[in-house]
């Protein structure tokens, strides 16, 4: 009894502010939005009933839907070379995986608005090759915002897999491999399996921060490629719509929410490593 | 796990990491430029653009804010921070198992969101300052690394030490900051370090919590940005990284980098 007690009063703080100053101000958002007039999903069939705000809702999942495929390839494959690796190397690359993830959101988007600019490297480098009708104009696209955030998710899938590939036992892979599995087998049948479940936390992390982002689509998509974060910014901070707005933070909320829930129920299950 | 790997694979890696590097390599050259206007590779190379940064007013303002709110928020994160870390290890079995869930809930909670609740409740609905609000909301955005980077740490502190040293005679709290905490230094310090870059580099809680004089250097970016294409920015860009470089090598020394891929 006392030992529950201090253990409630050592977390007390950390709770009180958690409680105080997210669950209230978000709570009292999403509560907002079922008390606009006309019934309590008023707010909802409001927004689905227009088109630009279908639009961008539509477009915010396919930009992160598309973002965690990319993401969740490329870092898979480039996690399991580093796992296997020599410690040295594997080291090195850790690092130079690591450095972009510490580096701002802002810098890393700033870079791509260098990179895919009228006069930017991409299109020097058409030019110079020669090919027809360039220079592009590639920013303000939703090519573009897809490959700055995959640019910004990669490392996190690199890392994310890395930790889950390495904790995978040798013994597994040698008894395959006694078995007489050739490579390639044992990557598709013992390694991916039991790879699964991290790939589905990382694929959560990667969805969810590219459904909410807010710089990235600023930068390198601008007016034209709206995406649920920009607009609820736009709705809040430059048009004062503050319902409008709420209603955006909610079903950013509800998505993020299911997302984590279903998948990392569905990462439980398809865990066989699990008993 | 090392082995032979197939040179397709290794090409692929090769092909990635050049993705991930070249952005930045790219950044560092534009910000050496002699140029007015941005452009890779370098024309003229120069420290002009280094200078220019701190002639600009705003930077320098929100330099110094971004500062301020980093060490403030990261502090304050901590020390509601580490006794929860603690409560959460050391009594994890009266403790309900929601509770470190409530912690990392800042993390769940799209940023963008927090900072727009934050400005509706809190700063607008409640009255805070602009000031007071930043600093909560980066508090709670920094609050998550807090308690898990200590908790790692605390989960391979053996107990017993610190019940020998209560059943020695020393009373509780003291035995927490003579025996508990300097156990677990390295994880404050790697703590202190991640809840810093991260309030640092934030964009979304800061964007909607910035009011007349106050705003931070990741905004003041985009909204120069916005208006200007010059190498000012890249130039304030690579004094980040030179800041992220410091903060790994700060993080390898206490945790070991590796420990970001746990």
């Amino acid at each position: 009894m006392l030992k529950r007690l201090s253990g409630w009063a050592m977390s007390a703080p950390a709770t009180a502010l958690v409680v105080v100053f997210l669950i209230l101000p978000v709570g009292a958002t999403i509560a907002a939005t079922f008390a606009v007039g006309g019934g309590p999903l008023a707010a909802y069939v409001d927004y689905l009933s227009s088109g630009f705000r279908r639009t961008v809702l539509w477009r915010t999942l396919e930009i992160a839907l598309l973002t965690t495929l990319f993401s969740v390839i490329i870092g898979f494959f480039t996690a399991y070379v580093v796992s296997r690796a020599s410690p040295r190397w594997r080291s090195i690359l850790i690092i130079a995986a690591v450095f972009p993830l510490l580096t701002g959101v802002v810098v890393r988007s700033f870079a791509f608005l260098i990179l895919l600019g009228r006069n930017g490297m991409v299109n020097n480098v058409l030019v110079w090759l020669g090919v027809e009708g360039a220079p592009f104009s590639m920013l303000y696209t939703e090519g573009a915002v897809i490959v700055a955030m995959v640019y910004l998710f990669v490392p996190l899938m690199v890392l994310t897999l890395v930790g889950v590939l390495e904790n995978i036992p040798d013994d597994v892979i040698q008894a395959a491999a006694s078995l007489g599995a050739t490579p390639p087998q044992i990557f598709r049948q013992v390694i991916f399996p039991l790879a699964v479940p991290g790939l589905i936390v990382g694929a959560v992390l990667v969805f969810t921060g590219s459904f909410t982002a807010y710089a990235t689509p600023q930068l390198v998509g601008g007016e034209n490629v709206m995406v649920m974060g920009t607009f609820l910014h736009q709705q809040a901070m430059v048009t004062f719509d503050w319902d409008s707005a709420s209603t955006i933070a909610a079903i950013m909320v509800v998505v993020t929410l299911a997302v984590v829930l279903a998948m990392t129920r569905m990462a439980r299950r398809l865990n066989p490593m699990a008993t | 796990m090392t082995g032979r790997l197939s040179p397709v694979l290794i090409g692929f890696a090769v092909l990635v990491y050049a993705f991930l590097m070249g952005p930045l390599i790219i950044v560092i050259g534009a910000a050496l430029s002699d140029t007015t206007f941005l452009t890779f590779p370098p024309q003229g190379l120069s420290l002009r653009w280094f200078e220019r940064i701190f002639e600009i007013g705003a930077f320098r303002r929100t330099m110094v804010t971004s500062f301020q709110v980093a060490t403030l928020a990261t502090i304050c994160a901590l020390i509601v921070g580490i006794p929860a870390a603690y409560a959460l290890n050391r009594y994890r079995v009266q403790l309900p198992g929601w509770l470190s869930t409530l912690f990392v809930l800042p993390v769940l909670v799209p940023e963008i969101v927090l900072g727009f609740s934050l400005l509706r409740s809190i700063q607008v609905g409640a009255g805070f300052p602009v000031f007071s609000t930043l600093l909560i909301g980066h508090t709670l955005l920094v609050l998550p690394y807090c308690v898990r980077v200590i908790s790692a740490s605390l989960a391979s502190f053996d107990f017993s030490i610190e019940e020998a040293a209560i059943s020695l005679g020393s009373p509780k709290w003291k035995t927490f900051f003579t025996i508990v905490l300097p156990n677990v230094r390295s994880g404050v310090i790697a703590a202190f370090i991640l809840a810093f870059i991260t309030s640092i580099n934030d964009v979304s809680v800061a964007l909607f919590l910035t009011g007349p004089g106050i705003s931070t250097l990741p905004i003041q970016i985009l909204a120069h940005v916005e208006q200007f294409f010059d190498p000012v920015i890249a130039s304030v860009s690579v004094l980040l990284m030179v800041l992220t470089v410091a903060v790994m090598a700060v993080v390898e020394r206490t945790l070991g980098l590796t420990f970001l891929t746990k």
